[in-house]
């Protein structure tokens, strides 16, 4: 087409032009890395734009470990550290040894399940490197805190990880040494997608068309399970849309905080400073994963944060504390503005031993403004 | 048939004919009106622990044509939605590379631009149906996909601008691509891949990417799961071999019937399905003409052909396409029919430019098991009863 132009960037080629060759039914295609490589000669600077990264700023971002161990830095840690580690930091959604909590996923145990109905698939029963978990632990772990735990730190919460599994001693230490002694159960366990084999030919077939089948029977139905969201919310909203004709347009939510800001009386003439309050919600969402707050709130991996202020430490009934959380509570103390300030700065410091495994807000003013959001749910 | 009461909608003037509607700028950026408040992403509770590791589904029942709407794309985080500035980002390329480089944002919008449609489709997408018919609606078995319209600059400009004489032969090397989010999300891609088709966009839908998009900056990796698609993309490095990371291996990796595991199952099979009626969208108009209508789509390339049945399979009339199918996005196909109420047990079935058929529930399961989680690409079967509702089933 003389009308449109050709991409400027591309040098002319003597082979089909990749852009615009038929994409191949199967990945991996020859012609086009020929052509690449063919390019490749001429090509580096083409538009000059971008700048040379520094050596420093690749240490801080090319942290990927390779299933050979390249890339691992210097460094070790024990399984008995790791043990105290993994239960400040990852016991919390994972469990004590690892066994999972809740929804979050389990790190060890499965051995053997994989061929089951529903098997268990973990670090001991279905990882195929260790070098991932070094790397994940490393890189996005703990939930909500990565990239917060020192080198020697993961060392040790893998060298846990693997005690979980019963793959290494309670004494054993993991290091950039021995790192590549600890072999995975299941590394033998994986085939490259092998679909253009197994399944390709047998449906590239012309179809069916009629008389495809004798006899059709519903065997299974949906709705005996029952586990749909559908959508009691959005049908009930949709009704009443109807009922009402013209609708208010009051959102639920902004509703409900202008309830809790006007509504003082139980809140003993507790001031929320609405503004600070929005900020905090923002701030919360850092809480959110563990914590749920508002109509309706349950405890989740923490206790919900409803009527906070005045509350004894450890004092929602059917949440499981840590020992000195209870007794911090049955000792007196209680949520105010103050202790909550503490704790948000620095948990661990204030309430030695907390389950929560959260390293603290970094500024005093999105403490500030986290303790104002959490004033609105006083009522709840 | 005629009306045995003159329409008061007709008769008497209505408010919205006398009184005045709002003004300009009374919402600076639009949403749609209150009536459409239904047709929104929603999350399966159960599914997760929580809602930042998690994902949700695009309303694809209640929708027609083929662009998703970025509002109601669905969304997949592993760390959540992260508010990352423009002046803030940056881009590194490093590794097997002549010269390692980092891009600014502004330095991207620099680069020749490229614009396709594609489809992004969770590898899960489906999956919680591998083991029977479980969720009731097409939202929730196949709404894991959205398809959007990318502006960006192709990856292979970018690998070029740092030079690939280092990296030798290109045929063995793979890049590892990773996000600014805590997860980080980090793939391997074989340099094929990357050389080819993939594109790291900053538009989508002609405007900025949402945040729960990867805004500023994602990678589009067409027809390939979506898992690959990284979102605030940060660092692309050209490595001598996969890095095996956790998506790629704890994660992202099907289980057949033996325990063995198949990775690196990157392209998305041919794929269909009916998005009305189905259960969230009954027949409420009676008897008479019907539109069937539903989306088709392969990571293989183009859809060539849709058939449709309602008998659960026995015979199959070829659906209608609304337009050509166009390589690794949605094709969207109508079957134009007659309802009097008899019961249905409707199916579409999808053909790609290979030749490739999308299977069965029955076939998939042959070869690879209820276990798989990923790439459950079967043919899905509504069945409609008198009154016009559909359910969620399985048929022999």
């Amino acid at each position: 087409d003389r009308n449109v132009a050709a991409f400027p960037e591309r040098a002319p080629l003597t082979g089909p032009d990749p852009m615009f060759e038929a994409r191949a039914p199967e990945p991996a295609n020859g012609g086009l890395i020929a052509a690449a490589n063919a390019e490749a000669g001429g090509a580096g600077m083409n538009f000059g734009l971008g700048r040379e990264a520094l050596p420093e700023e690749i240490a801080a971002w090319d942290v990927n470990i390779m299933p050979d161990g390249e890339g691992l830095p210097e460094g070790s840690g024990s399984v008995l550290d790791g043990e105290t580690l993994f239960s400040q930091n990852c016991a919390v959604c994972h469990g004590e040894f690892a066994e999972g909590a809740g929804n979050w996923p389990e790190l060890a145990g499965g051995e053997g399940t994989l061929a089951d109905e529903d098997p268990l698939k973990t670090v001991g029963s279905y990882w195929p490197y260790l070098s991932t978990v070094w790397d994940y632990v490393h890189r996005s772990m703990p939930y909500g805190a990565a990239q917060t735990l020192s080198d020697d730190e993961v060392y040790a919460i893998t060298a846990y990880i693997l005690y979980s599994n019963f793959l290494v001693e309670d004494d054993f230490v993991l290091s950039k040494d021995n790192f590549l002694e600890v072999e995975l159960p299941n590394e033998d366990g994986f085939i490259v997608d092998d679909r253009p084999e197994t399944e390709y030919p047998i449906w590239r077939t012309e179809p069916c068309m009629e008389n495809c089948k004798e006899e059709v029977e519903i065997t299974m139905r949906a709705t005996v399970l029952d586990v749909t969201p559908e959508d009691q919310a959005a049908r009930e909203a949709r009704e009443e849309m109807a009922e009402q004709g013209e609708a208010t347009e009051a959102p639920a939510e902004a509703e409900a905080v202008a309830e809790a800001a006007t509504d003082d009386a139980a809140g003993e003439g507790m001031q929320i400073d609405m503004a600070l309050a929005e900020e905090g919600e923002g701030v919360y969402r850092q809480c959110r994963a563990c914590h749920m707050v508002g109509d309706g709130a349950q405890n989740r991996v923490g206790p919900h944060l409803n009527a906070l202020f005045g509350r004894p430490l450890g004092g929602v009934d059917d949440f499981r504390y840590s020992d000195t959380m209870a007794e911090m509570g049955e000792n007196g103390t209680v949520w105010n503005e103050e202790t909550l300030a503490e704790f948000l700065v620095k948990p661990r410091d204030y309430v030695p031993g907390t389950k929560m495994s959260f390293n603290g807000l970094r500024s005093d003013e999105d403490v500030a403004a986290v303790i104002e959001y959490l004033k609105t749910h006083q009522e709840n | 048939s005629g009306a045995a009461t003159p329409d008061p909608l007709i008769t008497e003037v209505q408010p919205w004919a006398t009184g005045l509607g709002e003004g300009v700028d009374a919402t600076p950026y639009g949403l749609p009106i209150k009536y459409e408040s239904h047709v929104v992403r929603r999350n399966v509770e159960w599914l997760t622990a929580d809602t930042i590791s998690s994902i949700n589904f695009t309303p694809i029942h209640a929708l027609d044509g083929t662009i998703t709407p970025q509002g109601c794309a669905f969304e997949r985080h592993h760390s959540g939605a992260i508010e990352l500035r423009k002046e803030d980002y940056r881009l590194m390329i490093n590794g097997l590379v002549d010269k390692p480089l980092i891009f600014t944002y502004a330095d991207l919008e620099r680069f020749p631009r490229e614009q396709h449609v594609y489809f992004c489709e969770c590898a899960a997408n489906t999956g919680m149906e591998w083991a029977g018919a479980q969720l009731n609606g097409a939202q929730f078995t196949h709404g894991m996909i959205h398809n959007m319209e990318y502006t960006g600059v192709p990856l292979r400009t970018l690998l070029q601008e740092a030079g690939l004489d280092a990296a030798g032969d290109l045929e063995d090397k793979w890049i590892y691509v990773e996000g600014h989010d805590a997860s980080s999300n980090g793939r391997s891609i074989p340099m094929s891949k990357a050389m080819d088709d993939c594109l790291v966009a900053f538009k989508a839908n002609g405007e900025a990417l949402r945040k729960e998009h990867g805004y500023p900056v994602r990678l589009v990796v067409p027809g390939w799961e979506g898992n690959m698609w990284v979102k605030w993309l940060r660092r692309v490095e050209v490595v001598d071999g996969p890095v095996e990371s956790r998506e790629e291996t704890s994660k992202y990796t099907d289980t057949l019937a033996n325990g063995i595991s198949r990775k690196w199952t990157w392209v998305m099979d041919a794929k269909s399905v009916i998005t009305s009626p189905s259960p969230q969208s009954p027949i409420q108009h009676g008897h008479g003409p019907l539109v069937i209508t539903g989306l088709a789509w392969s990571g293989h390339g183009a859809i060539t052909r849709v058939d449709v049945s309602k008998d659960g399979g026995k015979t199959w009339e070829t659906a209608r396409l609304a337009k050509p199918g166009e390589k690794m996005a949605l094709t969207r196909f109508y079957l134009d029919t007659t309802w009097n109420g008899e019961e249905m047990l409707l199916q579409a079935r999808a053909m790609d430019e290979t030749g490739y058929v999308q299977p069965t529930k029955e076939q998939l399961r042959e070869i690879r098991g209820e276990n798989s989680i990923y790439h459950n690409n079967c043919i899905q079967t509504w069945h409609v009863k008198p009154n016009g509702e559909a359910e969620n089933v399985e048929v022999s």
